[in-house]
């Protein structure tokens, strides 16, 4: 592994596998009575968060603790931003106190980035604006792969708004790299430009998208990220683009339905689907605990051997 | 004082020239250009390298000087320090100053700073509309008279087409062309690089390049309506040169310039070598090959008329931040030339006399100021080009204040070996090592 988890884009297939399978062995431990192992002892982790966020920050602070990992989070409001210190002049002031690695998440594309060439530290993307999040394309190839025995050759179906989620950009990159037949499908507004490039199909109709698919994924309405209307409102959304049960009759039976949360009920999915049998949504959030101790595990067993 | 420069390749294509000749220059005016001309016994020579290239001075029709308001980016002082040596003789400097150029007192207060830097000459550009806010026009007889050549908003777009209508037909009772930053606000909503396929691979907002060709074609339109003169500023979507090919076939007033970094860069420099590097983010944006290539073609069939850098200094903390924080804008003063010669004339996609009308004699001519021409009687504005010189761009070394350039380390060959202002040796390039 790299010096820090930036995005899939940095990862091989290999790499990807590699993180998949530490997790496995994760897993494992979080099952125990006593779910704690002395890995990283004496190594500190700031987790510094610069927009809300409950489960992913709630599963990076479980990781870090069943890994033994000295932890603390940081939420920055926007306001302390507003009151003038800079991203990089926060980053240097934690950067002093000489943690081990920093798991950032951050409201503009490529603040990991910024972060990782002016620290020594490790940056963990917990997600960087509309760009990516790596850790949580990682779990959900976990849990498809859980139900799916292998990921190459699957159809995935990913449903919703495609231009500002981060979430898509790192599942269509990891999915691809692993020989995933990826189906991307939303409003044409909310299509971001030179889609097809990342080799996937596009299309507006969600029956075809779903069609025979082996998995569903469901991303969020982002309405903090939009800026004017990209569609008339949210019940005409829900009508055309809704994951109902009678659209999900149309996918595999033994399809499974994924989201990253957080969930807004009869916006992007209907309840009886969010809720139902094919639903693997709190899988998911059991599985990210695991992946993320993988990533934070791998990471740190590098900073040894340096 | 008379100096003779001696054997050096004229460039000149406002009078035709291109082959070896003497340039006599009388103090601040050119006496007389031919061959083996005869001088008075106390006429100081300079010998011209064979090589080394004399042109009219470079006049960079595009750059913010940032004074007043905005010293900690650039002053006049350091900004024309950075034209001169960068090759040009005269820079004509946007309004979008704190307060904005929109009255004679601003104008008149930049002069005064580009006399007492006593560098480059300064054109002041005046602002279209008071504070640039697009409501009502700017005083422009006054500003005219204080010493502006054109006019423009430059930073946004003239705000609606009645402002625009009524900018260009009252700037041309005083021959002002109106330079204008075409962009459709709404188009380009809070985009921060070219929407396409880099763009949505790192997640950054975009904007297409209609949201700069439809502007320029709203402009083209009433600059027909009016007969007035309008100019494009730093294009670069291939969809506006169409734009301005289409008004250039129906005779209409239209000029275009484009910036160095447009046609050398694209946008894959967004994820590459540096990825979210603030220095490749500019307004308008770095763009696809295909706009690339388009303004190569422009360049070389002679649609696009300049060559303007669209300097824009800022300050190291402000271009030292997240990607969609940091300001638009680079500098580009000092590394123009070099850029120019190395991936225009060297690479044979413009001959050396067409880059000087780029750089020169069609600034001049559009701005309506001296210069461009080393005509007899001309104002002895002269630069001495090493089209050969190998040069490593170095911020270190450069004279602006800002250093938010993505050229760094770039190496190039053609540079600057002496710039010569009203008959002044301003800058001299140690690296040419011409005895001047």
């Amino acid at each position: 592994m790299k010096k820090d988890l930036l995005g899939i884009a940095e990862l091989s297939s290999e790499e990807i596998l590699l993180v998949l399978d530490t997790a496995e062995a994760m897993r494992e431990i979080g099952q125990r009575p006593i779910k704690k192992v002395p890995t990283m002892r004496g190594k500190t982790v700031v987790n510094l968060f610069f927009e809300p966020s409950t489960r992913t920050r709630t599963s990076f602070e479980i990781a870090e603790k069943r890994l033994s990992a000295d932890t603390l989070s940081i939420a920055v409001a926007t306001s302390s931003v507003l009151k003038g210190e800079t991203l990089v002049d926060t980053a240097m002031n934690i950067e002093a106190m000489s943690p081990d690695m920093i798991v950032v998440r951050h409201a503009s594309s490529g603040a990991a980035h910024l972060l990782a060439r002016i620290c020594k530290s490790r940056i963990i993307n917990a997600g960087d604006g509309m760009h990516e999040h790596p850790t949580q394309a990682l779990l959900d190839a976990f849990t498809i792969r859980e139900h799916k025995k292998t990921i190459a050759g699957l159809k995935v179906a990913i449903v919703g708004d495609l231009l500002h989620s981060r979430v898509l950009r790192s599942n269509v990159l990891l999915l691809t790299k692993l020989g995933a037949d990826v189906w991307v499908c939303g409003p044409q507004t909310l299509v971001p430009a030179g889609m097809e490039q990342f080799g996937v199909r596009v299309t507006t109709s969600v029956d075809e998208a779903v069609a025979d698919a082996d998995v569903i994924m469901m991303l969020r309405i982002q309405q903090e990220r939009m800026q004017g209307a990209f569609f008339p409102s949210l019940r005409e959304y829900f009508n055309v683009f809704g994951m109902t049960a009678a659209r999900v009759a149309h996918a595999k039976p033994d399809v499974i339905i994924m989201h990253p949360g957080p969930m807004n009920r009869g916006v992007a999915i209907a309840s009886d689907v969010a809720d139902g049998p094919y639903s693997v949504i709190l899988e998911q959030v059991a599985n990210g605990v695991a992946v993320r101790m993988a990533v934070l595990y791998l990471l740190a067993g590098e900073s040894e051997g340096d | 004082m008379k100096r003779l420069l001696k054997g050096g390749r004229v460039v000149d294509p406002a009078n035709g020239r291109d082959g070896v000749f003497d340039v006599l220059i009388d103090d601040d005016r050119i006496l007389r250009v031919g061959r083996d001309l005869d001088v008075d016994a106390d006429t100081v020579i300079v010998e011209i390298p064979s090589g080394f290239v004399v042109c009219p001075g470079l006049i960079d029709m595009h750059v913010h000087l940032r004074e007043p308001g905005q010293e900690h980016k650039e002053t006049v002082a350091t900004g024309t320090a950075a034209a001169v040596a960068g090759g040009f003789t005269a820079v004509a400097c946007m309004p979008n100053t704190n307060p904005v150029n929109d009255n004679a007192g601003v104008t008149e207060y930049i002069l005064k700073k580009a006399a007492e830097a006593n560098l480059a000459r300064v054109y002041p550009i005046g602002a279209v509309s008071r504070g640039q806010d697009g409501e009502q026009l700017a005083d422009i007889a006054e500003l005219r008279q204080a010493g502006c050549v054109a006019l423009t908003d430059d930073g946004r777009p003239v705000k609606t087409a009645l402002l625009m209508r009524r900018a260009l037909e009252y700037a041309g009772m005083f021959k002002m062309p109106v330079i204008e930053h075409c962009e459709d606000p709404s188009l380009k909503a809070d985009g921060v690089a070219h929407e396409g396929f880099q763009a949505s691979t790192l997640g950054l907002r975009g904007m297409p390049g209609e949201a700069e060709s439809i502007m320029a074609l709203r402009d083209i339109s009433l600059a027909e309506l009016t007969g007035g003169c309008v100019h494009i500023a730093h294009m670069s979507a291939r969809q506006t040169l169409d734009a301005v090919r289409y008004g250039k076939s129906r005779g209409v007033h239209v000029t275009c310039e484009v910036t160095p970094h447009h046609v050398v860069l694209t946008d894959e420099m967004l994820g590459a070598p540096i990825p979210y590097d603030t220095n490749v983010k500019m307004n308008p944006p770095l763009r696809e090959a295909k706009d690339r290539d388009a303004m190569l073609a422009g360049l070389a069939d002679g649609s696009i008329d300049v060559i303007a850098t669209d300097h824009a200094p800022h300050h190291y903390d402000e271009k030292q931040a997240e990607f969609d924080r940091a300001p638009f804008g680079i500098t580009g003063l000092e590394t123009a030339v070099s850029l120019c010669f190395d991936r225009l004339v060297h690479a044979g996609v413009v001959s050396l006399p067409r880059l000087i009308e780029l750089l020169s004699m069609n600034p001049a001519k559009i701005l309506g100021v001296a210069g461009g021409s080393l005509a007899a009687g001309a104002p002895a504005d002269i630069t001495i080009l090493a089209p050969d010189l190998p040069v490593t761009v170095s911020v270190a070394t450069m004279r602006s204040k800002a250093k938010n350039t993505p050229f760094d380390g770039w190496q190039l060959r053609g540079g600057v070996a002496a710039t010569i202002v009203g008959g002044r040796i301003v800058y001299r390039n140690d690296d040419a090592k011409l005895r001047l």
